[in-house]
């Protein structure tokens, strides 16, 4: 009886209080920051200056901002870059690692590397491997390639980060399609051969549509991903975004609009709910992709 | 939300078995050796590429100041390694103390992720009062706000709160990470309620049973987090570099990204420090591959 009156006296309050701490921290530090993203995108605040309500006045000047454009672009032309490659090598490279052969889990591991190195080690490893003077350009004159410019040229720059983002990324879808296939059934695998099918023809016809909705989640993440990329172009083109800055993406400009002591953070804030907006609509439009094409 | 359930399941571990010369996997199956030798192949030359890098980096950190870094054809070995330019890196960044910065940063943000996220857990799971499904709803919102959309304003809230360009400031807005309450909550509606109620029918409060029975029973999904946590605070760069200004308060990333700038001339120095800012990550993921693993079965939205 004495136990079952200590839980009585328990106080209600306590479930909140094993609450409080994890909701004091998203409503101060998530919530509370997006409301303020989207008040601020309305103003002409800036760092040190409060600002005043000024409507659309970002918005219609983000239309004229050539550099809105370009790092729009930037962003868009990212996400058509990396997403292809990142929903299908993830899915080679897992099928490679499936099959458990001597030594499987040791490739399994060192292939994972690339994911927990910092972004910032990464990039700087990448920048020194495409430097006119490095690596890669040093092997391409062993072969009698003159020099390429990856890092000095524009377009290279974009298509180098890109291969970076993807050689980062790989390891780690990697794993999310190797728990898809886990979920195969062999059988399917077994009639196919039976019926004659070559190894390419079970993994268009038994493989493929046995793991779409994973390739639908991985296209969803990446694209995500993929717009809001910021650390390796900032890395590679550096702050400025490379030749006239050309290669600024949306959240480099973010960032670099938005800080500093001279920041103009409402304006920085509209350019934020135009990110904002454009990752909820894109995995919107993946996920009802997915739905379209199930039978 | 069914897509990620579907994650969950993990790999199946199929045993080798070797009859005599024979390969087998898990079924009994026999490998075919041009099948095995085509495998092989082609797991080396991936190899080559992931791993490789992160190898010539390591490399060029070794070679001394004499030695030829951008020779054509590239040589890989250094003909007379030294550690040299790791003491040069320490004369050039405090290194060691961005390192240690890194260190609280990352330690801060395992304890309080994972306090933090196993009291809410409990707290969506297996408490009952109004007011639950709101503060689900919460947590699953914060989950969908991107990072990068909300950081201005986290770094004005950060300077209302006269905590921008301190530590605390880096590690605040990611203490308790929305993706992490909504992974023990899982972790907690999972265990069946039979072991709670013999606790509750003898008189322990809510506390003791949180500790005492439920907590130990989530090990594996608080290692998960706190693996994640320390990763995702130690790899972080975009927002220590809006929060961080004062040069003595860089984290790890932030003075690679000052060291690259200021010495971009001198790659050796660069390649020393990134190889100190790496080592320690691939070392604690060699000891826990395992858990990292599971983590991205189960946590397949982080990304």
């Amino acid at each position: 009886m004495a136990g079952v009156s200590r839980v009585r006296r328990q106080l209600p309050t306590s479930p909140w209080l094993f609450a409080a701490p994890g909701l004091l921290i998203t409503g101060a530090f998530v919530l509370y920051p997006f409301v303020s993203t989207v008040v601020n995108s309305f103003t002409d605040r800036r760092t040190l200056i409060p600002g005043h309500f000024v409507g659309l006045a970002n918005f219609r000047e983000l239309l004229h901002d050539d550099m809105f454009w370009t790092g729009l672009r930037n962003s868009t032309l990212y996400i058509v870059g990396v997403v292809p490659a990142l929903v299908i090598l993830p899915l080679l490279l897992a099928l490679l690692v499936q099959k458990n052969i001597p030594g499987i889990t040791f490739f399994r591991s060192a292939f994972y590397t690339p994911v927990v190195a910092s972004v910032v080690v990464v990039g700087l490893i990448w920048v020194w491997l495409l430097d006119e003077r490095g690596l890669v350009n040093s092997l391409l004159r062993t072969v009698g390639i003159g020099r390429v410019g990856f890092l000095s040229d524009q377009w290279l720059l974009l298509l180098s980060a890109m291969a970076v983002t993807v050689w980062k990324g790989l390891g780690y879808y990697m794993i999310i399609y190797l728990a898809a296939l886990a979920n195969v059934p062999r059988e399917l695998h077994e009639a196919a051969a039976v019926d004659g099918a070559g190894p390419v023809r079970r993994f268009l016809t038994v493989t493929v549509p046995a793991v779409r909705s994973t390739m639908v989640l991985v296209a969803a993440l990446s694209s995500v991903a993929a717009f809001k990329v910021f650390s390796e172009v900032y890395l590679m083109a550096g702050p400025s975004g490379g030749p006239a800055g050309e290669d600024t993406t949306l959240v480099m400009l973010v960032q670099r609009t938005g800080t500093g002591l001279t920041g103009r953070v409402g304006y920085a804030s509209a350019l934020s709910v135009v990110v904002f907006v454009v990752t909820v609509a894109l995995m919107l439009l993946v996920l009802r992709a997915d739905r379209r094409e199930e039978p | 939300m069914s897509v990620l359930e579907r994650e969950k399941a993990r790999p199946r571990e199929e045993p080798v078995v070797r009859r005599g010369r024979r390969v087998t996997d898990g079924h009994g199956r026999r490998i075919r050796v041009w099948e095995l030798v085509l495998r092989y192949a082609l797991l080396l030359a991936v190899l080559t590429l992931t791993v490789g890098p992160f190898l010539w980096q390591l490399s060029t950190s070794l070679k001394g100041p004499t030695e030829d870094i951008f020779s054509s054809p590239p040589t890989f070995l250094p003909s007379h390694p030294t550690l040299h330019n790791y003491r040069r890196v320490a004369d050039t960044i405090p290194v060691w103390d961005y390192a240690l910065n890194s260190l609280k940063v990352a330690s801060a943000s395992v304890v309080t992720n994972c306090v933090g996220s196993a009291l809410a857990g409990y707290a969506l799971a297996r408490l009952r009062y109004r007011g639950r499904g709101t503060a689900t709803l919460v947590f699953v919102l914060a989950m969908l706000v991107p990072v990068e959309g909300i950081i201005i304003a986290q770094f004005t809230t950060m300077r209302e709160l006269g905590l921008n360009n301190t530590l605390i400031g880096v590690v605040l807005p990611g203490s308790v990470a929305a993706m992490n309450v909504l992974l023990m909550r899982n972790a907690f509606r999972n265990l069946p309620y039979e072991i709670e109620e013999a606790a509750y029918v003898d008189g322990a409060d809510v506390w003791q049973r949180f500790r005492r029975i439920a907590l130990p029973s989530v090990k594996g999904t608080l290692a998960v987090v706190a693996i994640f946590a320390f990763m995702g605070a130690w790899d972080d760069f975009l927002w220590p570099l809006i929060v961080l200004s004062d040069p003595d308060k860089f984290t790890l990333t932030i003075g690679l990204n000052y060291l690259h700038g200021t010495f971009a001339n001198d790659e050796r120095l660069v390649a020393a420090g990134t190889v100190i800012a790496v080592a320690p990550l691939i070392a604690l993921f060699a000891c826990l591959q395992r858990y990292f693993f599971r983590g991205v079965g189960e946590g397949a939205v982080k990304g």
